[in-house]
């Protein structure tokens, strides 16, 4: 189709950006200017900081070994004895477990949304791409495994097969991959209608190569953060087995038991509870920060 | 379940709103059949599942041949596994849980009886206090937006849907009981622990209610700011209504509407929740039968417990799906 010269001309006259600003950088850009996203990712560096760093920390003699007893001093109050935050009711510091714990959360966080995303992945991507009667199959399978609460699945789960860190790993992702799964499949859906993935099949696209290349890249903002907000989650349903007492058994350190351990000496040693609780409240905060920072930035129909 | 009708007969009764709404009831209640009997079916195998059988003692006396015999007749574990599976679908159908592990001579069902009433009264307070809590607080957040009242009420709900229950339960009980108690000598302070219809109720379903209120207030928030920008309500404003009338029957009928399906995951909510809570708070009800029965391995009650929550989630679920369709008419039924 001919096009008429003053357009042609119209369109040289366009200006254009200096810097082609593509959709990451965008994004980049839009994460950057939110100051509480700022301030969650701040706090989850701090985190993985904290959890690398810890084990050295007390080589370094700078913390306690959060598994030293000191039985003269236990419920100490905090800055008593020489613990910043106390020590809990094996006489053991606070601070020091309070840090190592992170651990363990982190862990959680992190490996289980390495479970679901292949499980997620799978699911989601053959059944939007198939469609028909797999689809079918698929969605009531995974409207049965949504109708489960996730707790109680958890908790059946880790009661029947041992509270080890696997078991706990491998049953939270069995109730999280559900939600990845359907996002996935809606988002193959609705890209599957649009005129490129026409073009790319026409022009003989093979159907891994239009998966690979074409389907995932446009749904993976949805993808991650689907996944950051997987990460409160799981921390969280770690956290309520440990406090339950079935979760990662002693004398490992986590929050959730800190919290269950110092509950018993409330009235004598409050900030037994306060600090681990804190630090299990305010990593939740962060991360749903990071996610909906994340979520603000990625989506296109904010794009400017 | 279509079988039955002729297809031509089937078009008549649908093309009615009525009967498109019988049928789709109908529909809704019979799809939970087969989520039910999956969920029995999961957690039925997993018990199966587990290593050693339910007599095994740790570090106790082993059990005698016989004595293991005798028990296995007692709970109908001398059966093949499926013939069980299928007497345990029986039952359940009667109401009929089997008979507890833990305790002697004490069925599942008698359990579930006895701490109903506790799990009941906590969950139905919480639920009376999150429709209007979080309601208005999302609504006066959404009428009075970017003001310092919307800051404050929106910093709030995002502390409170992040921090986990259990642990706004114990930060509660070490500010409202151990530190109150302390400051105050003992004459002002909320119990941290038991049951009564007294002040011991409030941090509880406090607690219970957090979550689902920040939740909801969100959610309203949201869909007021919808509202508010509809033409309609412009119009309502500008022949000079006052404004009570045009928040209440203008933008809250409308802006409701959505907050209606969260109802099905905040009670969904409230049933898990009251596992950690009764936990907390130390509760005899339902929620903490589970967690004893998870600890001591029950597997009768731990089955039974699953499916009554099971239950009563999709029970809910359903009344919620059914009440959408009443609440908003632009709702399509198939």
């Amino acid at each position: 189709m001919a096009v008429p010269a003053a357009t042609v001309e119209q369109l040289s006259q366009w200006e254009v950006p200096e810097q082609q600003i593509g959709l990451w950088s965008d994004a980049a850009q839009r994460f950057r200017r939110n100051r509480l996203a700022i301030a969650g990712a701040v706090l989850v560096v701090l985190l993985i900081l904290i959890a690398f760093g810890s084990p050295l920390l007390v080589q370094l003699g700078i913390i306690h070994d959060p598994l030293k007893q000191n039985v003269e001093f236990i419920e100490s109050g905090p800055g008593q004895n020489g613990y910043l935050f106390g020590s809990d009711e094996l006489g053991r510091d606070t601070l020091s477990r309070l840090l190592f714990g992170s651990r363990i959360s982190l862990a959680v966080g992190i490996f289980v949304q390495g479970i679901i995303l292949p499980i997620g992945l799978l699911i989601g991507l053959t059944a939007g791409y198939f469609g028909g009667r797999v689809d079918n199959l698929l969605m009531r399978f995974t409207d049965v495994w949504y109708a489960f609460p996730d707790l109680l699945f958890v908790l059946v789960v880790v009661s029947v097969f041992g509270p080890s860190l696997l078991t706990i790993f491998g049953a939270i992702a069995l109730v999280n991959w559900v939600g990845l799964a359907r996002l996935v499949r809606g988002q193959v859906l609705s890209i599957k209608e649009k005129e490129f993935i026409e073009a790319a099949r026409s022009s003989g696209s093979s159907p891994p190569k239009l998966i690979l290349k074409h389907l995932l890249p446009n749904s993976l903002g949805p993808i991650i953060v689907t996944l950051t907000f997987g990460i409160p989650n799981a921390i969280f349903l770690e956290a309520v087995l440990s406090f339950l007492g079935v979760g990662i058994q002693p004398p490992t350190p986590t929050w959730g038991q800190m919290v269950f351990d110092g509950y018993e000496a409330i009235y004598a040693n409050p900030s037994s509870v306060v600090f681990p609780a804190l630090a299990i409240g305010f990593t939740l905060l962060a991360f749903s920060f990071v996610g909906d920072g994340l979520r603000d930035a990625l989506d296109p129909r904010m794009r400017r | 379940m279509r079988g039955a009708l002729l297809p031509s007969q089937l078009r008549a009764i649908t093309s009615t709103r009525s009967g498109a709404l019988t049928i789709f009831i109908v529909r809704r209640i019979l799809w939970m059949i087969p989520i039910l009997f999956f969920v029995i079916l999961i957690t039925f195998t997993l018990m199966h599942l587990a290593p050693g059988s339910p007599w095994d003692k740790a570090g106790g006396r082993q059990l005698s041949d016989t004595v293991i015999n005798n028990l296995n007749i007692r709970y109908g574990l001398n059966k093949p596994v499926a013939q069980q599976f299928l007497l345990y679908i029986w039952s359940v159908v009667h109401f009929d849980f089997g008979l507890s592990y833990q305790y002697q001579n004490k069925t599942v069902s008698g359990l579930l009886l006895e701490s109903w009433p506790y799990t009941a009264t906590i969950g139905l307070l919480a639920f009376l206090l999150i429709i209007p809590v979080g309601v208005g607080l999302g609504v006066l957040a959404a009428l009075r937006q970017n003001t310092r009242i919307d800051y404050i009420t929106m910093g709030f709900a995002t502390v409170a849907a992040s921090f986990p229950n259990f642990v706004i339960g114990a930060l509660m009980v070490v500010v409202l009981s151990v530190l109150a108690y302390k400051a105050t000598g003992g004459n002002f302070y909320l119990p941290a622990a038991g049951f009564g219809i007294d002040d011991s109720l409030i941090m509880p379903v406090v607690t219970l209610a957090l979550l689902p209120i920040a939740y909801t207030a969100r959610l309203t928030r949201a869909s007021t700011l919808d509202t508010i920008r509809q033409d309609f309500v412009r119009t309502a404003w500008a022949k000079g209504l006052p404004e009570r009338l045009v928040v209440i029957r203008h933008i809250l009928k409308n802006s409701l509407i959505p907050v209606v399906t969260t109802l099905g995951p905040t009670f969904a909510f409230l049933v898990t929740g009251s596992v950690i809570v009764e936990t907390v708070f130390s509760i005899p009800g339902i929620g903490r039968a589970f967690v004893v029965a998870i600890e001591s391995r029950d597997y009768p009650m731990i089955l039974g417990t699953t499916v009554l929550f099971s239950l009563v989630i999709a029970v809910a679920n359903l009344v919620v799906d059914v009440a959408y369709v009443f609440i908003d008419p632009r709702v399509r039924l198939t």
